[in-house]
């Protein structure tokens, strides 16, 4: 056996200091930033390129997209506080907030399902135009993202109705709020860039 | 005595009679040594696979006007022999040691995430099934591994070809994205005591940038893959002309993904060389923090010349030099890893085992892959080479010269840690010397002909335009290649047979700390944690200490906590599959019930996995 | 242990409401760059109703929706995603990504020529 002096040390402590799950997560978010940011590039190229319409002025109604801009940065607001209540162990506020952003979850992706229904309805399709394909794909995969981010948060909601979430494993509603913000980010993004720049 | 390392839900474990052999335990295995084999073999076995399809590929091409192979059955061949080689060979080969190593090397007992590392293997596993499975049909893909738009159009590739190429990719990107997480946090978080990152071994370094890489770059073919997939089964127009789509976009989207791909086929290689020609030269490596710089550097720049595959699409002057530059840029790293090892190897006390041979052999063989490649890098003389054999002989020298002589080196090198046995050095090198002569007779000669007119990907030339000697000299030399392989396949077999005493913890006077432990390690690997005071340490170690320095011997592993085995990554693997199969199937009756099953078994196993105790 | 050392940067024990505090008022200021955006939008597309304010900010509309998203975009990453109280490898992680991710969409807009028809619809020209 080796001479050199050995003290045990607790070999589960992240040397960076961060969580495993939180960097993890942040990795994840890195990888994801190259995935939008592919979306985004298509989704530019492809503006004013469309050989037929019909086109973003003819279909984009701000009213409806601005709601659910706010919406969404309501629910960054709302989850952040939630993870700020459940590390204090506050339970009733953490099931207070954390229930709000899971509705403002499921209100942004019903709004975005509406909005598909009546931009079609419109004539907008994926097979129609440039615009078409490029603006449901990446308005598509951003809203998949908000619906998986709205299970993974309600999945957390019912632990804690449950009474399972505690200061102890609050690393886990962390992670999940993280991804949270990063969906929301990406919305501050395609925002301007697709619905007020035309 | 080691303290145990318990995690924090480990208390309502059950207590598993997890048995250590049998199928059922390899199913459910979450051990970073045998997610390795698994690895190992799968992709030894995809190796074999997709040799025989560049032999039948070599016999078409060794007469002129032959009519061996159909200029179909032609265009799948060389299509599945790039998509195999590069997805199913040498990058899971690569992934075998990461799994197996880089915990070893950094002093833990396993990766961050076993059961997403289980996840990585059964996914690609089932990825690579998947896309074979087309042979079965009689329509592999066929439209390059770069699958250029518009052919890999429906209106051009109507069958299904083209389909089962864009979902098995796409499937075979998972697996790369779940490991990129996985050992990136794992390196960073999981490192012992003293083991600093510039204290880090190579293939670490390796390991962690090219994971970086894979991050970066996959969600860009990920993009791709999904808009030619909507092309194809939905009816946009992202890569159809008439549609107002632009083909030129998707060779942009794969190349961004495609560049930083070589570089995350190479370095793990540049790893290995780097730790095994220290070893055998006793000699530490030459200029350490220039080699990690130079790596960092790479993979930076990688991102940065993704149109030098481009140069002949008429992008303009401006571009071609911007990418012309960055390009030569990328070869001044390169060239101070190169000049590193030959200086690592100066003055050295040079030991010629078989795993230095073939280390020795990648830095020759890498220098005439390196030096093709920056004769591409010029837009000039790249219109002549490009879509030529020039090209083929460039990209044959780094990958098959390059990556398969160093994952080979690392085969011979880390076999007894591997698997407890040392392999046979005489038929290593016979192995050496058989495979590096039939390799440059293969193909050194595409060089000339490529120079000399023979395109690429064309099944059939005519006699009479001077390449019909050196094709049939490439052919033989591709068959000898084979007999090599063989030669391994022998050494491997015959090894695995024989009874061999086991062999000590450090065979070759190693410098890193998987040396430090017995052969094959234990499961928990470590009994205890080690303390690294050093680059290098087992060598300062030995130093410091002298005779006194012994490996760590067999334990008992009483108290090491380890996490427990599960099926839910394979079965997560499973639902991922069969939703891809449904979407394959998705223009008849029983797709999309294929779809909604396996969508119905991913959430559902990942919410057991969720919910299941890890430790 | 991990969770300890997350909540480190936070004293969230002793100074609990003083984050809800930071919490709202970037929530408001949010809530106001967002509103500026549309505002901006609808007076650049309505200069009729707005105007010489239109004529003001049409030409920077572009620019300044840009410097509102990226603002907002720090915003969301510094306060309500931690990174500043943070490691700095979180940020380090983040911010290469998104060199990176630049690096791609400019270099597709380049390459493809967007930046030399501005995007503009090819009927309207």
């Amino acid at each position: 056996m080796s001479a050199v002096a050995i003290h045990e040390v607790e070999h589960d402590e992240p040397v960076t200091g961060i969580h495993h799950r939180k960097l993890a997560i942040w990795t994840f978010i890195g990888s994801e930033c190259l995935f939008f940011a592919s979306l985004i590039s298509v989704y530019l190229v492809y503006k004013g390129k469309s050989l037929t319409g019909p086109f973003p002025k003819d279909i984009f109604e701000i009213p409806l997209v601005t709601a659910g801009t706010a919406i969404l940065l309501f629910s960054s607001f709302f989850v952040v506080l939630a993870l700020d209540a459940l590390r204090r162990n506050d339970q009733t506020k953490a099931k207070i907030w954390l229930g709000l952003t899971v509705l403002c979850g499921i209100f942004f992706a019903g709004m975005q399902v509406y909005e598909f229904q009546h931009f079609v309805h419109k004539g907008l399709t994926m097979q129609g135009n440039l615009f078409g394909a490029s603006f449901y794909t990446l308005t598509g995969f951003h809203g998949t993202h908000v619906a998986l981010g709205t299970l993974w948060l309600g999945t957390i909601f019912i632990q804690m109705l449950r009474g399972e979430m505690s200061p102890k494993n609050a690393i886990n509603l962390e992670t999940a709020a993280l991804y949270w913000h990063f969906v929301d980010v990406v919305w501050i993004v395609i925002f301007p860039v697709v619905y007020l720049m035309n | 005595m080691a303290t145990s390392v318990i995690g924090q839900t480990d208390i309502a474990a059950p207590a598993h009679a997890a048995s250590k052999t049998g199928l059922w335990s390899w199913l459910t295995t979450v051990d970073h040594k045998r997610i390795g084999i698994l690895y190992g073999a799968s992709a030894f076995i995809f190796f074999l696979w997709g040799g025989i399809e560049a032999l039948l590929i070599r016999i078409q091409l060794a007469r002129p006007e032959n009519n061996f192979l159909t200029p179909d059955q032609y265009n799948q061949l060389f299509t599945m022999h790039g998509t195999t080689m590069i997805f199913l060979a040498v990058m899971p080969l690569s992934a075998m040691y990461f799994n197996f190593f880089v915990p070893l090397q950094i002093g833990a007992r396993d990766v961050v995430f076993p059961r997403l590392n289980a996840f990585s293997f059964w996914v690609f596993l089932l990825g690579g099934l998947f896309l074979n499975s087309s042979f079965l049909m009689g329509a592999a893909p066929n439209g390059g591994w770069f699958g250029y738009a518009n052919l890999s159009s429906r209106q051009y590739s109507p069958g299904l070809n083209m389909d089962f190429w864009v979902l098995g990719l796409q499937i075979l990107g998972i697996a790369s994205l779940a490991a990129g997480v996985n050992f990136f946090v794992t390196i960073l978080n999981m490192r012992a005591p003293g083991m600093k990152l510039m204290r880090m071994p190579m293939f670490t370094w390796a390991t962690f940038i090219t994971q970086l890489l894979v991050l970066l770059s996959f969600p860009v073919i990920t993009v791709a893959l999904f808009m030619l997939t909507f092309d194809r089964f939905v009816g946009t127009s992202f890569f159809s002309v008439a549609g107002g789509g632009d083909p030129m976009l998707w060779q942009h989207l794969f190349w961004v993904f495609g560049h930083p791909e070589v570089y995350i086929l190479i370095l793990p290689s540049f790893g290995i060389v780097s730790e095994i020609l220290p070893v055998f030269s006793r000699k530490p490596l030459f200029g350490y923090a220039a080699m990690v710089f130079a790596t960092a550097f790479i993979a930076f720049l990688g991102f940065g010349v993704w149109s030098h595959h481009m140069f002949s699409t008429g992008m303009g002057p401006l571009a071609d030099s911007f990418f012309s530059l960055a390009t030569m840029l990328i070869a001044i790293p390169t060239g101070v890893k190169i000049f590193n090892w030959i200086g690592t190897m100066a003055g050295g006390s040079l030991q010629f085992k078989t795993p230095m041979l073939f280390a020795i052999g990648f830095v020759a063989m890498f220098i005439f892959g390196g030096l093709s490649g920056v004769m591409h890098s010029s837009p000039p003389a790249d219109l002549q080479q490009t879509d030529s054999y020039f090209v083929v002989a460039h990209f044959h020298y780094v990958l098959f010269g390059g990556s398969i002589f160093a994952l080979t080196a690392g085969a011979y090198y880390w076999w007894p840690k591997m698997f407890g046995k040392m392999l046979n050095e005489t038929l290593g090198k016979v192995h050496f010397w058989l495979m590096l002569l039939s390799f440059n007779i293969t193909f050194f000669p595409m060089h000339l002909v490529g120079l000399n007119g023979q395109p690429r990907r064309t099944y059939w030339y005519p006699k009479g335009l001077g390449f019909d000697l050196l094709n049939l000299i490439e052919t033989i030399g591709s068959l000898a290649l084979a007999v090599s392989i063989l030669v391994f396949g022998v050494n491997i077999i015959k090894t695995w047979l024989e009874d061999q005493p086991e062999p000590p913890a450090d065979p070759w006077g190693g410098a890193t700390l998987e040396w430090t432990i017995p052969s094959p390690p234990d499961e928990w690997n470590f009994a205890k944690v080690p303390q690294v005071i050093a680059r290098d340490d087992v060598w300062e170690k030995k130093r410091l200490e002298g005779a006194a320095w012994t490996p760590e011997g067999r334990t008992d592993g009483k108290g090491i906590h380890l996490p427990n085995p599960s099926y839910w990554p394979l079965v997560c693997a499973i639902g991922l599959t069969l939703t891809f199969v449904g979407l394959m199937l998705s223009r008849g009756p029983v797709g999309p019930w294929g779809i909604v099953a396996g969508m119905s078994l991913t959430v559902l196993s990942i919410f057991k996995w969720a919910f299941e105790p890890a430790h | 242990m991990a969770d300890t050392a997350a909540l480190a940067g936070h004293d969230d024990h002793a100074h609990g409401t003083s984050h809800t505090r930071t919490y709202v008022q970037i929530g408001v200021i949010l809530a106001v760059l967002t509103a500026l955006e549309v505002f901006a939008y609808e007076a650049s597309h309505n200069p009729g109703t707005y105007g010489a304010l239109s004529g003001l900010i049409a030409p920077v509309f572009v620019p300044l929706l840009l410097v509102l998203s990226v603002a907002k975009f720090a915003l969301v990453g510094l306060y309500y995603m931690h990174l500043k109280d943070d490691s700095n490898l979180l940020s380090w992680v983040f911010i290469f990504s998104l060199v990176i991710a630049l690096v791609v969409v400019l270099g597709l807009m380049v390459l493809t020529g967007y930046l030399y028809n501005h995007g503009m619809p090819p009927l309207v020209r």
